[in-house]
C-alpha cells in the first residue's frame, strides 16, 4: 500500500517527524518498501494568474502571456496549449531552479521577452506525463510558493503489509498504529450523516448471507457529469499511487484508501429491477471493468440484477453497469464480504484488486454505512446531486464478531520471557482499542471489530510484545536441561563421504532437483519421472530420478567455459516412482572427466579409465570398514558403456552404479570424454564396523607369486573367490599385481599375477606347509577355472 | 730398519695422494693385509738376532699403528667427500610443485551448514530431515495455513498433478518430528526448499535451516538469545541484531531478525549489500502457534517453544562475499574451487 505522510498526519493530533515515522513502521511490523518525494526538487515556483494571452507573432505554437505574479505583471512566452486568460498557473520565476538542474533566466524566445516559465506537472516532477501547463484552482493565492500551496514537501511511502494486517490497509489503520505507538491522539475525520433529499431507493436482496452479511446502498441522482475532481483529491490519490479517473471513481477510491472500505458505484440507469447478492450460476459470464470476459464458477458470489451478474462480489465490477461520462444517477454499494469465503476467488480468475486484497484480509464490519456517508458527502460536494436514504441489509447472525479472550498474566511472562507490570500490559492493550477488564490472574479482553487477526491469548501477547518493543525484551541464553548428543561411532554420515571425495579432488556441487526431461529420458528411458504441474521452465520440468542429469549438465556448463577436466560430486535426493509410491532416496553421485591428474611436471597424466573411478568409490566404501560386503558386478545400464559398467551390490541389494558414460549419450549431449559416473544410495554407506583389534604376529611373512593363464571370460573376482575359499588362517593377504594379454599368452586368454601372503601367529612357517598350501590353491584354480601356471 | 723407514715413507705418500676409497682399501691391503709388506716384515723378525727382535717388533708395530691411523683418517675424509658429492648430485628444486591430484572443495552452502550444525549441536540440538516432495497437509494445513489463506499465495508453490507439492520451506519437518517425538524437542532441519520464482535474487531452489524447540519454558527471550549467539558464532564477530514484528501463520508472536550489515558494519554508507540501511534480514522466527501444537496433539497449555527458519544461501553469500545468488547453483568449477 502507498500513502503520503501528509495524509497520515491529518489523522494524528500531534506532529510526527518523517524520520520517526520511518523508524517506527518497521518496528511495528509494517515493512517500508520504498519512499519517494511527491514532487521533484525545485525552487522559485509560485502561484500566478494569466491576465492576457495572445498568439506569438513569430511562432504558431507559442503564446504571449501577461502574468500577474502578485507584485507586477510580467511577460511570459508559453508553449502550453491550454494557456489562456484567467487561469491560475505555476510560474517559475527568474532565478528558479527546476528538477534536473534547469535554471530559469530572463530571455527572449523568438524575439519576444520572457521573464520566467509556466510549468507543466512533468516539469515539476508531479507526473510522468502531462497535457499542458498546470491549472490551479481559481482561488489559489497569487504569489504563494507552489510548494507550500500544494504541500509538496511530502513523502510517498510504500509499505508491505503482512496478510494478517488487513486493518492497516488504510490511512485510518496506519494512523491507529502510529497514534498508539506514540501515545498521541487519533484525529479521526468526522463523518456526518448525509440526510436523504429524495426518496429513491433500490431493492437489495441477500441470498448468500454467510458470504455477505452486510450490504449498504444508496441512490444518488442528478449529478453533474461535467464535474471534474478537485486538485486536492487528485493529489491525494496520486500520492497514494492511484490515477484520477472521474469524480465518482476517485471518491470511491479515496474512501477505500482513507477508511479501508471498498466501494462500488453502479450506473443506476443500467440496473434492472434489483440488486441480488447470490452465487454464480453455471455458464454465467461477465464482462469486467478491465474488459475481460470471464466464465463464472459456481463457487463464486456475484452481485446481479434481473439480467444477470453485474459484479464479482468483492473483486471487480462489470463493464456494462459501470459509470461513464454520461452517468447522472448512481447506486453506491458498500458491502462486507467475509474473508473465509472471498479468499482465493479473485485468484482463480487471475485477478487481484484493491477490493479483493482487502476483503480477503478482512474489512471492519462496522464500516459499511460510515463509508457510504463519507462517500456521499464527498460526491455531493464535487458532482452535486441528491441522495436517497441509505439502504442497509444486514444479517446479524453471520456478521463477524469478536469474542472475549482470557489472558493470563503468567502466560504473557512465560511466553515472552520477561516480567511486565500488569498496568503496562493493560495500557498497551487499551491503546490498541481493546476493551480490557481485569480478573484474577489476568484479564478478559475484547478486541476491536477491525482486528481479524486477534482471536486467542497469544495474539494478544504478540500485540503486547509489539508495542512494548521486541528489542526491549531481553536476550536470554537458554538454560534448558543439557541433552547429550551421542554420535554413533559405527555410523557414517554425509560429512565423512564429503571429506573423502574432497580429499580425492572432487568439487562439491549443488544442482537443481528438477531437471530437463529430455536429458532424464536419455539417461533413464525406462523410469517415469515425476513432472511438475507448473515448472519454472521446460528445462526444469521433472524431478530427477538420478543425480547424473544435473551433474552432466554441470560438466557441459564447465566444458563450454574451457574447463575440460572436472571432478564433481553431489549429495541429495532422487525421486523415483515405484508401485509402492514415490521414493525420495538420499544419494551420493559423482562425475569425473578427462585425465587422472591435472597436467604437472613430475608425472604424465593419462586419460581416465574405469579403475580411476572405481578407486574413488572403493575409498568411499572403505570408510565403512565393511568393504567385503560390497560386490562390483558387471551389469548393463542405459546410460553407461556396456563394457565398462558395474552394478554395486550391498547385502544382496543393488545400491548403485558406476561406469563410463555411454558414447552415444556423450555425443548427444556434446560432451568431451572420457566421462565416468557413479551414484550410490547413501543408506548403504552408513553402516560402519567398530574396529576390533587383532593381535600382531611376531613370525615372518612368506610371499609367493603365481602367474596364471586363464580364459578371457574368467574375471578377477573368480580367481579371488577360489583363492579365498581355499585360504585358511595362514592366508593374510593377496594382491593382483599384474594383468597381461599379448605375447606369450594364448589368444582369448590372459595372464593374471597374484601375490599370496602367508603368516602364522604362533610359529614360523616351514617350506613344506607353504608348498602344500600353494599346491592346493593351484589345483583348485586348475580344476575350477582351467587355469594353468605361466611358464 | 732403514727398509721400515722407507716403507712408512712410501705408505704415507700413497695415502696422501689417494683420492679414492677403493684405492685406499688397496693401500691398506698392501701394507697391513695378511700378505702386506708390514705383516711380512713382522714375520721376518725371526731371522733377526734375538737381541734385536723386540726392538724391531716394536718399531714395526708402531709403524703399523701409524699407517692404520693415517688410513682411517683418510677414509673419514674420503667418505665425507663422497657423501658431499652424493648430496650435491641429489639436490632438488624444492620450489617446484609437488606431485598431486587437483584440489577438491566443499560447496559454500555445505560450509555454512556445517558451521550452523556445529553451533546448534553444541546447544543440544539434533538434526532431523524430511521429504522434499510433500503434501498440502504438512506444508500448509498443519502449519496453520488453511486453504486460500493469503499466505499461501506468497509461497509460489510448485505443484504436481496429484496435488502434492515441493516443500516451500523446511517447516514441515516440525510437524513430522512432533508426530514422532514427544516434547522436549530440540532439532534443526537443514534442506532444500522450492519456490516458483526466479530472478536476480531468487532461485527456484534454495537452502534453509529450520529450528524447533518445544519444552515447558522456552520463551521469546530464549529465542532471541540463541539466535543472537548463533549469528555471532557464525560470523565470528560481535554483531548488533534487531527483531521486527512479522507474520507467519505458524508462529505467534512472529519476528524477523535483522543483523547489523557485515559489509559496512551497520553504517549503511554507500553499501549495496544492505541497500544503505545498515541492516540485513536473515531469518524469520517466532513462538510456535498453539494451532501447530494442537495439530500434533501437544497441549499448548503445557508446552511452548520457538521455531526459526533461516536462508543458508544468504548466510553463505555474506560470509564468503559472494555477490550473485545464481552462482551458487551454476557450479562453475572456477567458483567452486574457491571454497
Amino acid at each position: 500500500m502507498k500513502f503520503s505522510k501528509q495524509w497520515l498526519q491529518e489523522w494524528l493530533a500531534t506532529e510526527i517527524t518523517t524520520e520517526d515515522l520511518l523508524t517506527q513502521l518497521p518496528m511495528l511490523g509494517i515493512e517500508v518498501d520504498s519512499t519517494k518525494h511527491v514532487a521533484g526538487d525545485f525552487t522559485g515556483v509560485i502561484v500566478a494568474e494569466i491576465v492576457e494571452c495572445e498568439q506569438h507573432p513569430n511562432a504558431d505554437r507559442l503564446r504571449l502571456c501577461k502574468v500577474n505574479n502578485g507584485t507586477e505583471i510580467i511577460a511570459i512566452v508559453c508553449g502550453g496549449k491550454n494557456a489562456r486568460k484567467g487561469i491560475k498557473v505555476a510560474l517559475a520565476t527568474v532565478g528558479a531552479e527546476l528538477p534536473g538542474g534547469l535554471k530559469i533566466k530572463r530571455g527572449k524566445i523568438r524575439g519576444e521577452e520572457s521573464l520566467g516559465m509556466l510549468c507543466s506537472e512533468v516539469e515539476l516532477g508531479l507526473a510522468e506525463t502531462s497535457d499542458g501547463i498546470i491549472e490551479l484552482p481559481i482561488d489559489a493565492p497569487i504569489g504563494k510558493d507552489i510548494r507550500d500551496y500544494l504541500q509538496l514537501n511530502d513523502l510517498m511511502i510504500e509499505v508491505d503489509l503482512t496478510p494478517n494486517r488487513g486493518d492497516c490497509l488504510s490511512i485510518q489503520g496506519i494512523a491507529r498504529e502510529i497514534a498508539a505507538k506514540n501515545n498521541i491522539k487519533l484525529q479521526a475525520i468526522k463523518i456526518t450523516e448525509q440526510p436523504a433529499t429524495i426518496k429513491d431507493t433500490f431493492p437489495v436482496i441477500l441470498e448468500v448471507k454467510m458470504a455477505c452479511p452486510s450490504y449498504s446502498g444508496r441512490v444518488i441522482k442528478n449529478i453533474n457529469p461535467e464535474a471534474v475532481s478537485p486538485l486536492w483529491l487528485k493529489e491525494k490519490l496520486r500520492r497514494s499511487g492511484l490515477r484520477s479517473i472521474s469524480p465518482i471513481v476517485d471518491v470511491t477510491n479515496y474512501v477505500l484508501l482513507e477508511l479501508g472500505q471498498p466501494l462500488h458505484a453502479f450506473d443506476l440507469a443500467k440496473l434492472n429491477k434489483e440488486i441480488r447478492v447470490r452465487g454464480a450460476k453455471k455458464g454465467e459470464t461477465i464482462k469486467l471493468l478491465n474488459e475481460s470476459i470471464i466464465e463464472l464458477k459456481e463457487n463464486t458470489q456475484v452481485i446481479a440484477d434481473a439480467n444477470g451478474p453485474i459484479a464479482i462480489a468483492g473483486v471487480m465490477g462489470g463493464l456494462n453497469s459501470s459509470c461513464t461520462a454520461q452517468t447522472t444517477s448512481i447506486f453506491l454499494e458498500s458491502a462486507l464480504f467475509v474473508p473465509e469465503i472471498i479468499a482465493g476467488k479473485a485468484r482463480q480468475y487471475g485477478l487481484h484488486t484493491d477490493s479483493s486484497h482487502r476483503f480477503e484480509r478482512g474489512v471492519d464490519p462496522t464500516l459499511q454505512t460510515l463509508a457510504i456517508e463519507r462517500a456521499t458527502e464527498l460526491l455531493l460536494s464535487i458532482v452535486g446531486g441528491e441522495a436517497g436514504p441509505v439502504i442497509s441489509v444486514m444479517d446479524e447472525e453471520h456478521l463477524p464478531k469478536k469474542s472475549l479472550i482470557k489472558l493470563a498474566e503468567a502466560k504473557v511472562n512465560n511466553i515472552l520471557g520477561v516480567t511486565l507490570p500488569k498496568s503496562t500490559i493493560s495500557e498497551l492493550l487499551q491503546s490498541l482499542h481493546m476493551q480490557v477488564e481485569e480478573i484474577t490472574g489476568g484479564w478478559t479482553v475484547l478486541p476491536p471489530s477491525f482486528r481479524y487477526d486477534i482471536n486467542i491469548d497469544v495474539d494478544l501477547i504478540e500485540e503486547i510484545a509489539r508495542f512494548y518493543g521486541y528489542n526491549n525484551i531481553p536476550l536470554h541464553h537458554p538454560h534448558s536441561p543439557v541433552g547429550f548428543l551421542n554420535e554413533k561411532e559405527t555410523e557414517r554420515k554425509i560429512k565423512h563421504w564429503r571429506q573423502c571425495l574432497v580429499a580425492r579432488g572432487y568439487h562439491e556441487s549443488i544442482t537443481y532437483s528438477f531437471v530437463d526431461p529430455k536429458i532424464q529420458a536419455l539417461l533413464e528411458p525406462n523410469s517415469k519421472a515425476l513432472a511438475l504441474a507448473n515448472p519454472i521452465s521446460a528445462e526444469l520440468a521433472v524431478m530427477r530420478t538420478s543425480l547424473w542429469a544435473g551433474l552432466l549438465q554441470t560438466v557441459l556448463y564447465n566444458q563450454n567455459r574451457q574447463q575440460n577436466r572436472v571432478r564433481l560430486f553431489e549429495t541429495g535426493k532422487r525421486f523415483v516412482q515405484t508401485e509402492q509410491g514415490l521414493l525420495q532416496e538420499e544419494m551420493i553421485a559423482g562425475v569425473i572427466t578427462d585425465t587422472d591428474i591435472p597436467a604437472q611436471w613430475a608425472q604424465a597424466s593419462r586419460k581416465l579409465d574405469f579403475f580411476d573411478l572405481k578407486g574413488d568409490l572403493e575409498a568411499l566404501i572403505d570408510l565403512s570398514g565393511n568393504k567385503d560386503n560390497f560386490i562390483f558386478e558387471a551389469g548393463q545400464h542405459c546410460a553407461l558403456h556396456p563394457g565398462q559398467s558395474s552394478r554395486l551390490i550391498y547385502n544382496e541389494n543393488e545400491i548403485g552404479w558406476l561406469g563410463a558414460l555411454h558414447p552415444h549419450i556423450q555425443q548427444k549431449l556434446e560432451l568431451n570424454g572420457p566421462i565416468f559416473l557413479f551414484e550410490i544410495k547413501q543408506e548403504a554407506l552408513m553402516q560402519a564396523r567398530l574396529p576390533v583389534f587383532q593381535s600382531l604376529s611376531k613370525f615372518p611373512l612368506i610371499r609367493r607369486d603365481l602367474a596364471l593363464i586363464v580364459k578371457d571370460t574368467v574375471s578377477a573376482v573368480d580367481v579371488i573367490n577360489v583363492i579365498k575359499k581355499i585360504g585358511n588362517m595362514l592366508l593374510v593377504d593377496f594382491n593382483i599385481f599384474d594383468v597381461y594379454k599379448g605375447k606369450g599368452v594364448p589368444d582369448e586368454h590372459k595372464s593374471i599375477g597374484v601375490t599370496l601372503t602367508l603368516q602364522d601367529k604362533e610359529r614360523t612357517l616351514v617350506d613344506e606347509e607353504v608348498n602344500e598350501f600353494m599346491n592346493r590353491v593351484i589345483n583348485a584354480l586348475e580344476q575350477q577355472l582351467h587355469a594353468s601356471l605361466r611358464e | 730398519m732403514q727398509q721400515l723407514t722407507i716403507l712408512i715413507q712410501q705408505a704415507k705418500e700413497a695415502i696422501t695422494h689417494c683420492n679414492d676409497l677403493a684405492v685406499l682399501d688397496n693401500i691398506r691391503v698392501q701394507y697391513l693385509g695378511k700378505k702386506g709388506t708390514l705383516t711380512e716384515l713382522l714375520q721376518s723378525i725371526g731371522k733377526l738376532d734375538p737381541v734385536e727382535r723386540p726392538k724391531a717388533g716394536q718399531a714395526i708395530n708402531v709403524a703399523k699403528q701409524e699407517i692404520s691411523v693415517l688410513l682411517d683418517e683418510k677414509k673419514v675424509a674420503l667418505d665425507a667427500i663422497a657423501i658431499g658429492e652424493q648430496l650435491a648430485k641429489e639436490k632438488v628444486d624444492v620450489t617446484l610443485p609437488g606431485r598431486k591430484q587437483s584440489k577438491g572443495s566443499y560447496h559454500p552452502v555445505s560450509l555454512a551448514n556445517a558451521r550452523l550444525e556445529a553451533f546448534f549441536h553444541q546447544c543440544g540440538f539434533t538434526t532431523a530431515y524430511g521429504p522434499e516432495v510433500e503434501d498440502e497437509y504438512y506444508n500448509f494445513a498443519a502449519l496453520n495455513i488453511p486453504l486460500h489463506h493469503p499466505a499461501r499465495a506468497s509461497h509460489d508453490t510448485f505443484y504436481f498433478a496429484d496435488g502434492r507439492l515441493l516443500r516451500t520451506h523446511t517447516s514441515p519437518v516440525q510437524i513430522r518430528v512432533l508426530q514422532q517425538q514427544k516434547p522436549p524437542v530440540r532439532i534443526i532441519a537443514p534442506g532444500r526448499v522450492y519456490r516458483c520464482d526466479s530472478d536476480v535474487t531468487h532461485t527456484p531452489m534454495f537452502n534453509q535451516v529450520e529450528g524447533l524447540v518445544i519444552d515447558k519454558e522456552s520463551s521469546f527471550a530464549d529465542l532471541k538469545g540463541i539466535l543472537h549467539a548463533m549469528v555471532e558464532a557464525f560470523f565470528e564477530q560481535t554483531l548488533a541484531v534487531r527483531f521486527r514484528p512479522s507474520y507467519f501463520p505458524f508462529t505467534e508472536p512472529s519476528a524477523e531478525m535483522d543483523i547489523q550489515c557485515v559489509k559496512c558494519h551497520g553504517t549503511g554508507v554507500d553499501c549495496r549489500i544492505c541497500k544503505a540501511t545498515g541492516w540485513l534480514e536473515v531469518l524469520g522466527c517466532g513462538m510456535v502457534h498453539p494451532n501447530v501444537l494442537k495439530a500434533v496433539n501437544v497441549d499448548p497449555e503445557e508446552y511452548q517453544g520457538y521455531a526459526f527458519g533461516l536462508g543458508v544461501d544468504r548466510l553463505a553469500m555474506l560470509r564468503y562475499g559472494i555477490d550473485d545468488l545464481r552462482l551458487m547453483f551454476e557450479n562453475d568449477v572456477r567458483f567452486l574451487e574457491q571454497f
